[in-house]
């Protein structure tokens, strides 16, 4: 049994900026023996998943796969890729294997075992669970999942743990693309593969999963190297200008949870609380005490849904007037009216940010006097169809060129227009399903395939 | 010698992001245990203080952590509406923390 694992962790979520190369290479020198990336997240919002599609360049994708696959296969070590393409869909992880095979060929690779799980879970079949009275717990408050709001889910991808990746290493897999994963479970699943106790193998991928954002100074797309032991975790920055510190390790534990103390994924959790840090050497901090509390009641599977809300088009107005920006929220009453009585039949949806104002936090938004000599109001009309999308969001924009209050002086227009149109864009979505469900196998929601891939062969 | 200072001139990090769909938390970081303990017995960054700057009923702020690791006052507010939906934003919920940067702490002798 091995005493000890490193793995490299490239980006903190492959493509969504390209891989900074000179940390890659110096982790790539140190020989490791997993290269190892997540490549999606819900941080993105609904529509990425809700239309099926990446919210990354392709090129960047093909860039980072690139660095990745080459070193890996140069070294003979295993790579894992997670929540393949952003959002995880079976498109998502489609397009992925097509890439490895194109790099593969490209490169004339000897022979290699990809192996590959899709995540994707039909509605029909969440449907027919919630028939068998499964109950879909809503995480974060959210309500237990209703067939209402089953209904208004466009497309739904499981979260795996770190069950598809055993199974594809205990295949013999040398590259995995996996569907929609737990972050941590990409880093977790060679730690366990290889005998290393679950907490450390837990905290080794819940340390590793944003990659350079564990160091110090700040900077994105750094590599950094984790070493699981069967006693500890360490993490070491590789980008010369970086350290990992006590701070910037603690400091990650924090980063996009709710409570720093807790991670949870399918089958368990993992216990932070009494979690010891201490500086190992210049560049590196050692983690022990971390606990791994396997869930009492089986495996419950995370599931992620988006429903499709409408067609979009988003119109821009700007406002100098002092009068106008000081009477802003009457004239955005004044043009809700005009859109209403013009929509009255049907249904819409019509939001106004105003920037300048409370633009960027709404209702969070502490100051309420306005600050600013001018005001930018972004128009969003949403609406089933994209015309009707497309003209409630060209009324609403118009409507505030129109709406002028008796005591301003200019009766020209109300609004500076950058474009005089509105723009489209992408479908709105809303994540509707943020649930749990529990699982008799925790295979059941994911399918796994193998392949050989010889890009010498062509 | 003021007496005061502000929460951005004594923390290393003050941000806000995501966790998960539906709600933001709030991390702010400070450079030093003696810094750490000074704002956190300093009484101006609690729940009750969050919750009047930002407006929000205690029943938003679903975690409120103060995390001795990492020297840091962490919390997590729900949002109305999940992250990307309609009338939300900030999708990644990266710009609610700035109202945080003003708040003025007291000196340590003027406890």
């Amino acid at each position: 049994m091995k005493s000890e694992l490193r793995i490299v962790s490239p980006n903190g979520h492959l493509g969504f900026a390209p891989t900074k190369e000179e940390s890659f290479a110096i982790a790539a020198a140190t020989r490791p023996d997993y290269y190892c990336c997540d490549s999606g997240s819900d941080d993105i919002g609904p529509a990425a998943l809700g239309s099926d599609r990446s919210v990354s360049m392709y090129d960047w994708q093909r860039h980072d796969l690139e660095l990745m696959l080459l070193a890996a296969r140069e070294q003979g070590v295993p790579m894992l890729v997670g929540s393949a393409g952003d959002c995880g869909t079976d498109s998502r992880v489609d397009m992925f294997v097509q890439i490895i095979r194109d790099l593969a060929a490209e490169h004339r690779l000897p022979p290699f075992k990809l192996a590959y799980f899709y995540s994707e879970v039909g509605t029909g079949d969440l449907r027919d669970r919630m028939e068998r009275e499964v109950v879909f717990e809503g995480l974060d408050g959210r309500a237990d999942l209703d067939p209402a709001t089953l209904d208004r889910t466009t497309r739904a991808v499981a979260v795996a743990g770190v069950h598809p990746f055993l199974e594809a290493l205990r295949a013999g897999a040398d590259v995995i693309i996996g569907g929609r994963s737990s972050d941590c479970a990409v880093f977790a699943a060679p730690a366990i593969h290889e005998g290393f106790p679950p907490e450390h193998a837990y905290y080794l991928g819940k340390v590793l999963e944003c990659a350079s954002f564990c160091a110090e100074p700040y900077g994105a797309k750094e590599s950094v190297i984790g070493t699981v032991t069967h006693e500890d975790v360490k993490v070491t920055a590789m980008a010369p200008h970086q350290r990992c510190t006590v701070a910037s390790v603690a400091g990650h534990a924090m980063y996009e949870r709710s409570n720093p103390y807790y991670e949870h994924f399918a089958g368990g959790m993992l216990d932070m609380s009494e979690c010891r840090y201490e500086q190992y050497d210049e560049r590196t901090t050692r983690v022990t005490g971390q606990r791994y509390v396997p869930s009492g009641d089986g495996v419950r599977v995370k599931i992620e849904g988006s429903g499709r809300l409408g067609a979009k088009y988003i119109g821009i107005a700007g406002i100098r007037d002092p009068y106008t920006i000081a009477n802003i929220d009457t004239v955005l009453d004044l043009v809700r009216g005009e859109v209403a009585a013009q929509f009255a039949e049907v249904p819409y949806h019509l939001n106004f940010r105003v920037f300048g104002k409370n633009g960027v936090m709404g209702d969070l938004e502490p100051v309420t006097e306005i600050r600013s000599h001018e005001l930018c109001v972004v128009v969003e009309g949403v609406a089933e169809t994209a015309e009707l999308a497309e003209s409630v969001a060209l009324l609403g924009t118009r409507q505030i060129f129109y709406a002028r209050l008796p005591e301003v002086k200019g009766t020209a227009g109300t609004a500076s227009f950058v474009v005089d149109e509105v723009l489209p864009a992408s479908s709105a979505f809303e994540w509707t399903i943020h649930h749990t469900v529990p699982v008799a196998d925790p295979m059941e929601l994911f399918t796994l395939r193998t392949v050989e891939i010889d890009g010498t062969a062509r | 010698m003021p007496t005061t200072t502000t929460l951005a001139d004594l923390a290393k990090t003050i941000r806000s992001k995501n966790a998960g769909t539906d709600r933001i938390t709030f991390d702010v970081i400070f450079p030093t245990r003696e810094v750490y303990e000074r704002v956190r017995h300093g009484g101006v960054l609690t729940r009750e203080t969050v919750a009047a700057l930002f407006r929000v009923e205690d029943e938003r702020i679903v975690d409120f952590v103060n995390f001795d690791p990492a020297f840091a006052i962490k919390f997590t507010l729900s949002r109305t509406t999940p992250s990307g939906g309609l009338g939300e934003g900030d999708i990644f919920g990266c710009q609610q923390y700035p109202p945080l940067l003003d708040i003025e702490v007291p000196a340590e002798s003027a406890r």
